[in-house]
């Protein structure tokens, strides 16, 4: 009601991450990243191999103790609260480790006895997950009988068993086919409205299709932290408007007349010499003009279209051209 | 406490999931009769005690204890699966605690598998059971001794090979403490209290009252300290550990 409770509220149910360090001996794997996440947020972490991303989370999950800065998860310091923070938490660390011995419902069954699920509240968690991830068919089966999809799932399972109000999810979808990958990001997007979510990923698509904040990593430092929409606005594609044309020999012609139109800032002509791409000079819409020449020139064009930018081409800008 | 529970539970089952556990405790059983019937002159001894039968006990523990305590960080470490038991809410000694009862428990089973040689020296004669339970007693003392240096090994390195190597020579000096040849060197330029004291922590001494059926609460409180002190040994290799 007042200001300052819903300040406090605010704290309570967010992660905080405040100058964060984590040095192995010479190397500075996370140098001084301050951020914060609140719910509803899924927050992506982008960056090349190497970047820091792996060694946040664990801190986040209390797996490695920061060298300096403190993390906080709903109020509670990961190092001086470590148990009520890891209550707060479903982990899914990289590569999704599991026990393979153990069969999938009893290495769950472990998971929510740990985790001082009891009585029917357990039995009805467990049946949730294990049909929200499919687990039924290979309930027991031992762990190293399953595909890499099957354990990934299983990794899944075993963090959003507790219906954590804080997710932080390594590579979620690494080994998934494409028909799992769209699975899990449908449960992900499901899971977002309530729970604060950290996923970290290489695939740029997936940002697009579940993260609503990104924070670019790079050498242990935040180089971006933005929506996929503003980093998309940062491409030269922004904006842009690519043609294609029936008879490609139409293509150079063309690039000529466009150059010439208000507006055009530059136009490139792609690798299969099939496309041709205008881009706009600061702010300009080029979509109407570009359209209104087809027209009056009578092109037979079959493609027209705007371009949104490219996450990719934002990516290696950003992070100086190291590849995913 | 829960968090023990817990984690020993999972221990046990996964012990009997491999063929580690069948395994282990037939080598135990065959050795441990192949021994006591072969060389502990058993029968020829005329005598209606389990003595050649314990007696044999502390060497069968120096190899086989090592191997069933070698995978027990070793492995949590190699596959990964460390990350996701301390990102668990549960306590570090509650881990290392779990994780020692069940190894401890499930050599438990195995000794107490031994019970058709008992029931074969009371066949054959009278002996004094208090004497026997006795040595059973100390029997499993000096196992969870060696089991707390061994999972203490174990969560100092990544290599199981290393873990059962390190962990039986040092299990050996424990052994031999008390062991005159051993200790001459140090005669004349040690302390005698030094070497009084290396002597005192031997296995071999604190064993051997037991399993004659004094139990003495010293050579109880011997085992449990040496117990006590390489648990939170192995809990601060882990705190360590996760500080890098």
């Amino acid at each position: 009601m007042f200001p300052r409770e819903r300040v406090s509220q605010s704290v309570l149910t967010m992660i905080d991450c405040q100058n964060l360090t984590k040095q192995y001996g010479p190397l500075i794997a996370v140098d001084n990243m301050s951020f914060q996440v609140r719910p509803g947020e899924v927050l992506g972490f982008l960056g090349p191999n190497g970047a820091g991303k792996t060694t946040t989370m664990r801190i986040i999950a209390g797996f490695l103790p920061p060298t300096a800065g403190s993390a906080s998860v709903c109020g509670f310091d990961v190092e001086t609260h470590a148990t009520e923070a890891k209550r707060k938490i479903g982990y899914l660390p990289e590569g999704a480790p599991s026990y393979p011995e153990m069969t999938t419902q009893s290495f769950l069954e472990f998971i929510a006895d740990s985790r001082d699920l009891m009585g029917t509240h357990r039995n009805k968690r467990l049946k949730e997950v294990f049909n929200l991830l499919h687990l039924e068919p290979v309930l027991e089966q031992t762990i190293d009988t399953l595909s890499k999809g099957y354990r990934r799932r299983v990794g899944l399972a075993q963090a959003i068993l507790h219906d954590p109000e804080v997710l932080i999810l390594d590579e979620p979808t690494d080994g998934l086919d494409p028909n799992q990958k769209h699975e899990v990001r449908g449960l992900i997007n499901q899971m977002a409205e309530s729970k604060i979510i950290i996923i970290s990923t290489h695939l740029l698509e997936e940002v697009d299709a579940v993260c609503n904040r990104v924070i670019i990593i790079d050498r242990g430092q935040i180089l971006a932290d933005d929506t996929p929409q503003n980093l998309e606005a940062r491409s030269r594609f922004h904006n842009a408007v690519s043609i294609k044309f029936a008879d490609r020999s139409k293509l150079e012609n063309a690039r000529t007349e466009i150059s010439l139109l208000p507006g055009v800032l530059d136009t490139e002509v792609n690798q299969n010499a099939d496309r041709l791409t205008a881009f706009p000079a600061d702010g300009q819409m080029l979509l109407k003009a570009i359209s209104e020449l087809a027209n009056a020139k009578g092109w037979d064009l079959s493609e027209l279209y705007l371009e949104s930018g490219r996450l990719d081409e934002v990516f290696r800008t950003i992070t100086g051209g190291a590849a995913t | 406490m829960n968090g023990t529970l817990t984690i020993m539970r999972r221990e046990l089952r996964s012990y009997f999931s491999t063929p580690l556990a069948y395994v282990f405790i037939v080598i135990f059983l065959v050795l441990s009769s192949w021994f006591t019937f072969n060389f502990g002159n058993f029968y020829n001894g005329g005598q209606a005690n389990l003595a050649p039968f314990f007696g044999y006990h502390p060497w069968l523990y120096l190899f086989l204890i090592p191997a069933l305590s070698m995978r027990l960080w070793a492995e949590e470490h190699k596959t990964g699966t460390i990350e996701l038991l301390l990102t668990l809410p549960l306590e570090i000694w509650e881990l290392v605690a779990g994780k020692f009862l069940a190894a401890w428990a499930f050599t438990a089973i195995a000794v107490i598998l031994t019970f058709p040689i008992w029931i074969t020296v009371n066949y054959l004669g009278a002996p004094d059971n208090g004497v026997i339970m006795a040595a059973y007693l100390g029997s499993l003392m000096m196992a969870g001794g060696f089991l707390a240096i061994g999972s203490f090994i174990s969560a100092t390195t990544n290599n199981q090979v290393i873990a059962f190597i390190l962990a039986v020579v040092i299990c050996f000096a424990f052994l031999l403490a008390g062991f005159q040849p051993l200790l001459s060197p140090l005669v004349g330029w040690v302390p005698q209290a030094i070497i009084d004291a290396i002597a005192s922590l031997s296995f071999l001494t604190h064993f051997s009252s037991i399993s004659k059926g004094v139990i003495d609460l010293r050579d109880i409180i011997y085992f449990a300290l040496l117990i006590g002190t390489f648990l939170y040994a192995n809990v601060l290799v882990l705190h360590m550990k996760k500080t890098g």
